[in-house]
């Protein structure tokens, strides 16, 4: 140690000659992770030429519901619009009328007086938190998993009422058309309707929607 | 006036504890009031300050453990109708277990029948039965919970009260604020209770819906949502509304209002609370009629006459400014310029009319007067009527109504053309005994609410009718008299003469009340061809000289101008080249026709109109301008009250008329010297009222053979609700209009069937007849302009002989 005072600068000096362990086995022990893991199973998923299922309750796309007899769920109450945090949702509402319109069709969309004559969520200020899920008092607004929620422009991320509105499944019929399951909107809400109509299998998913209220 | 140098009066009061804490109130102060003032809002349905109280809904229960006697109550007691005593003790729901669980009871039994349909009702968010539920009821039902699940009660839903008020019956609490408000405040209980127990519900009778002109109030009252109305109905949630406050442009009351809007448009308006002029309510006309704002005739954009194809084309602002400043300059030195601004228009932009006027045109003849007219009005207006006001001016308000002894109405139905002075009128003769005399020729729906005693007189025979006031002492005209002028009686000659005489031999004082919320403004911004802004006359010198120093100009014209009438047949004959017309309907005007034949005449014209009207048709240069939602303003009303009100919707490219007239009179080399409303208010301010010397009143004598003539004279005025040009665009307010009738004496209906045609000299109407049974002999009434293209034009001007015969049934 006498020529201290020229080799003081290199710290490494100060603990002698590196060991063998640290000349050697050190520097690859850093690779030990990417080693062991060039052997296990590769969790890189080849979106979006391999789509994964998300989980279960993943918050994706909103859906409007539609009755068994295709009617929509939505009554236009804006309490969705109002629950938001983002103020991403925009509901105007309108009175449904039973009588004829100039070519002999219903005006009903909903079942009850009520129903969303225009229905908007805005994707590009949505942060799918669900809030607007819990407020929907008629069940009509779920979530679904779908989640490729991207595009190049605004106004295509503005989703409207005909995005939004679950598909017709067999046995439904598109809006606007009278109530085909009962007399007033108190038998759809409390199911009292008998089997919904024409083909009932299809339709069951929709229905048991209802059922958790 | 009054309010102010009145000394106050000594009130007694009563110390009362409540919750613990001593108040002193007002005797005769209601408990549920009095714990207001330390701060304790008790909850309530029923109770409205201003009806009387009911305790119909129970919810008020408060304990009384000593009602000031030294015993207390053994059971809660409605604190809505329990007034405050001496020594009194109350313990609300803040401090009492007692009244806490009254109030949830009576709330769970509220709700027994109420539905749950929250989510569709457009009460819910602003709802107090929500809200009071959150706050004083209970979590849980007990009616619910049983086996069954507690079936509710249901009704058919809606039904129609009125073609505009809805009923949802189920939603109802029965807590009677909408059938107390119709019998007590505009006087017409067509709503009732009807049933009993659980049915009980809010009816009317057959074939008698609830068509007051005051309806509308009734929903806004309404602590449910029982009450809705039809063109509000799922529009939108409260939560979504944007709020301004503003001022209603339907009439010269000037009733405070509350513009709700949602992303630019105006979905409903409703009553603002304002205890000096309209307390709570307005009229249907104010809360519905806002739709012609957005009707589809608007006009967007700027449009000049083409030379060439002689059709109108859009055209650029500038450009239009530029054709509009050129095409009035060569008008200008071709034999001048008129200037009508009609009657519609805030104070600001009269004023740039008026200035416009004198400055830029060099001419005095502007009037405002879209309607017929007299030199004897402007005469009363310039000496009488300009500059007085509520700040101690001398001017007539809504308070001094209500404490008069006696109120005379001349020329004015209250209830179609003032509504908001008509419910005033009605508070003052129910509640202080106020004798209400009305010069009219039959006692109207109206004038029989207000307790009104007929002076009757055919139309023309106001003079008469006024002077002979005097004299009969048991009318009690004096000094605590006050004398209500409608427009009309600018048709009756000498009338506006015998009043100010009245006014100036008993000293009852004198209220001018316009129909229109401009009219007012416009005479104090000086749109009377001889009055300059702030009542300068402009005969006098020195006010000509005051009023070209505030505006930087060498000196202002001094020849006489011409009235709106003078300046039609100028116009007609070839006198006047160019004519600048505000929002004036040549139906309103004293000779449709003759309006018409000056248009065309006219080389130049320019209209500032809002949407395509007749005027616009003809006019060489259509300036589309703001209504009174898209700009910043104020009216002046018949009290000469400021009711400044703010922009309520920014729209880009939607142009108030003083910023229009700006950019002309920029064109035309003499700047107004404002582009905005804040610099035509500051001018307002700088320019001041006259301090100088009132012009004298001529007085004109009634004509002596007035009344003489073969036929019948015809009376009429404009119903609230008819085909006015603001009342556009909703079908159900419109559904509310009373119908077009003539009006006559028992002795002439008996000679006809059920319809009668009444044949003037501009043509002839078939109308069903109705009988007035105290209608003055030899007079027929028709309303104003509820039929065709208005009186005016189709039959006869008001005060001229007209002949009936029989209908074709």
């Amino acid at each position: 140690m006498a020529d201290d005072s020229i080799r003081a600068p290199k710290p490494e000096s100060q603990d002698g000659p590196k060991t063998f362990k640290e000349q050697f086995v050190d520097p690859v022990a850093g690779f030990g992770v990417t080693f062991r893991t060039m052997f296990r199973k590769v969790v890189t998923e080849q979106y979006p030429f391999d789509k994964q299922p998300t989980a279960p309750r993943f918050h994706g796309r909103h859906q409007l519901n539609r009755w068994p007899d295709g009617l929509e769920k939505c009554v236009g109450c804006e309490l969705c619009a109002w629950a938001c945090p983002a103020d991403a949702i925009y509901v105007e509402g309108a009175s449904n009328d039973d009588t004829p319109d100039a070519d002999g069709n219903s005006q009903r969309f909903s079942p009850g007086e009520r129903y969303g004559r225009v229905y908007q969520i805005n994707y590009l200020r949505c942060i799918l938190c669900g809030l607007c899920i819990e407020a929907c008092p008629t069940r009509a607004l779920t979530m679904t998993n779908e989640y490729e929620l991207a595009d190049d422009n605004r106004a295509d991320l503005i989703y409207e009422k005909s995005d939004l509105l679950a598909p017709l499944l067999p046995g439904m019929e598109q809006p606007p058309h009278p109530m085909r399951l009962g007399e007033d909107e108190g038998d759809y809400y409390r199911n009292s309707y008998a089997a919904p109509a024409p083909s009932a299998a299809p339709a069951a998913a929709t229905a048991e929607e209802g059922h958790d209220r | 006036m009054s309010t102010t140098d009145k000394t106050p009066e000594k009130v007694d009061t009563v110390s009362v504890t409540i919750d613990g804490i001593q108040v002193d109130v007002p005797k005769d102060t209601l408990v549920i009031r009095a714990a207001e003032q330390i701060g304790v809002q008790i909850p309530r349905f029923c109770d409205h300050p201003l009806l009387k109280p009911a305790g119909a809904c129970r919810q008020c229960l408060v304990d009384v453990p000593d009602a000031g006697n030294g015993r207390g109550f053994p059971k809660p007691q409605a604190s809505c109708t329990l007034p405050v005593a001496e020594g009194m003790v109350v313990n609300t729901q803040a401090t009492s277990e007692v009244a806490d669980k009254a109030q949830q009871g009576v709330m769970e039994f509220l709700l027994i029948n109420h539905p749950l349909d929250c989510p569709v009702c457009d009460k819910g968010g602003e709802c107090p039965l929500q809200n009071q539920a959150m706050s004083n009821g209970r979590g849980e039902s007990r009616f619910v919970s049983s086996g069954t699940g507690g079936t509710k009660r249901t009704f058919p839903k809606p039904i129609n009260l009125s073609p505009q008020v809805l009923l949802d019956r189920e939603r109802c609490i029965v807590c009677q604020r909408c059938t107390r408000f119709a019998a007590e405040v505009p006087g017409d209980p067509f709503i009732a209770l009807v049933e009993r127990g659980a049915q009980q519900q809010i009816g009317i009778a057959e074939n008698a819906p609830f068509l007051s002109y005051f309806a509308g109030n009734t929903i806004q009252i309404c602590p449910v949502g029982a009450l809705t109305s039809e063109s509000y109905r799922f529009r939108s949630r409260p939560f979504d509304l944007v709020s301004t406050p503003s001022v209603a442009e339907h009439d010269a009351c000037g009733a405070s209002i509350r513009v709700d809007h949602r992303r630019g448009r105006v979905m409903r308006r409703l009553s603002g609370d304002d205890p000096a002029v309209n307390e709570e309510w307005i009229t249907d006309k104010d809360r519905f009629a806002f739709t012609y704002a957005t009707a589809d005739d608007r006009l967007r954009y700027p449009q000049v006459r083409d030379a060439e194809t002689g059709d109108l084309r859009p055209a650029s602002w500038p450009e239009a400014f530029a054709v509009a400043a050129r095409g009035l300059a060569a008008a200008r030195d071709a034999g001048g310029v008129g200037v009508l601004p009609g009657g519609r228009l805030t104070a600001e932009d009269a004023y740039a009319y008026g200035k416009l006027a004198r400055v830029a045109l060099g001419t005095n003849d502007v009037d405002f007067r879209a309607r017929p007219l007299s030199v004897e009005e402007a005469d009363f207006l310039a000496a009488h009527v300009v500059g007085t006001g509520v700040d101690g001016s001398g001017g007539v308000t809504y308070a001094d109504l209500e404490t008069a002894q006696t109120v005379v109405l001349a020329g004015l139905e209250p209830e179609d053309e003032a509504g908001t002075i008509f419910l005033r009128l009605r508070k003052a003769s129910l509640q202080h005994g106020t004798r209400v005399l009305a010069l009219a020729p039959f006692t109207s729906r109206g004038l029989r609410k207000v307790g009104a005693t007929l002076v009757p007189t055919a139309p023309g025979q106001e003079a008469a009718s006024l002077a002979a006031l005097v004299e009969q002492a048991a009318h009690g005209v004096d000094k605590n008299a006050i004398v209500l002028l409608g427009e009309r009686l600018a048709t009756s000659p000498g009338a506006l003469s015998a009043a100010a005489d009245l006014a100036a031999r008993t000293g009852a004082r004198l209220a001018w009340v316009p129909r229109r919320a401009g009219d007012r403004g416009a005479l104090d911004a000086g749109c009377l061809p001889g009055l300059l802004p702030g009542g300068r006359p402009v005969s006098d010198p020195a006010a000509r000289v005051d009023a070209a120093t505030t505006w930087g100009v060498d000196s202002l014209p001094d020849a006489p101008g011409r009235d709106a009438d003078a300046i039609v047949a100028a116009a007609a004959a070839g006198d006047l080249a160019g004519l600048v017309v505000g929002g004036v309907d040549p139906d309103d005007t004293a000779d449709p026709a003759a309006f018409r034949a000056a248009l065309d005449a006219a080389s130049f014209v320019v209209s500032l109109e809002l949407r395509a009207t007749d005027v616009t048709a003809v006019a060489d240069v259509v300036l589309p301008v703001a209504p009174a939602v898209e700009k910043a303003g104020m009216y002046v009303t018949w009290d000469g009250r400021v009711r400044a009100f703010p922009e309520v919707l920014a729209v880009p490219g939607s142009l108030p008329d003083l910023r229009v007239l700006a950019g002309i009179a920029e064109e035309l080399g003499a700047p107004l010297g404002f582009r905005s409303v804040d610099e035509v208010r500051a001018e307002l301010g700088e320019m001041g009222p006259w301090d100088g010397d009132a012009p004298v009143m001529t007085p004109v004598a009634a004509p002596a053979d007035a009344g003489a003539g073969d036929g019948l004279v015809l009376a009429s005025w404009k119903q609230m609700l008819d085909d006015g040009a603001m009342q556009v665009g909703d079908k159900h307010l419109a559904a509310t209009a009373r119908p077009a009738v003539a009006k006559v004496a028992p002795a002439v209906a008996a000679a006809f069937g059920s319809t009668v045609t009444v044949t003037g000299d501009r043509g002839s109407l078939t109308v069903p007849l109705e009988v007035a049974d105290d209608m003055v002999d030899g007079v027929v009434w028709l309303p104003g302009r509820s039929t065709g293209s208005g009186l005016l034009a189709d039959v006869a001007s008001p005060g001229s002989r007209v002949t009936i015969s029989g209908g074709d049934d």
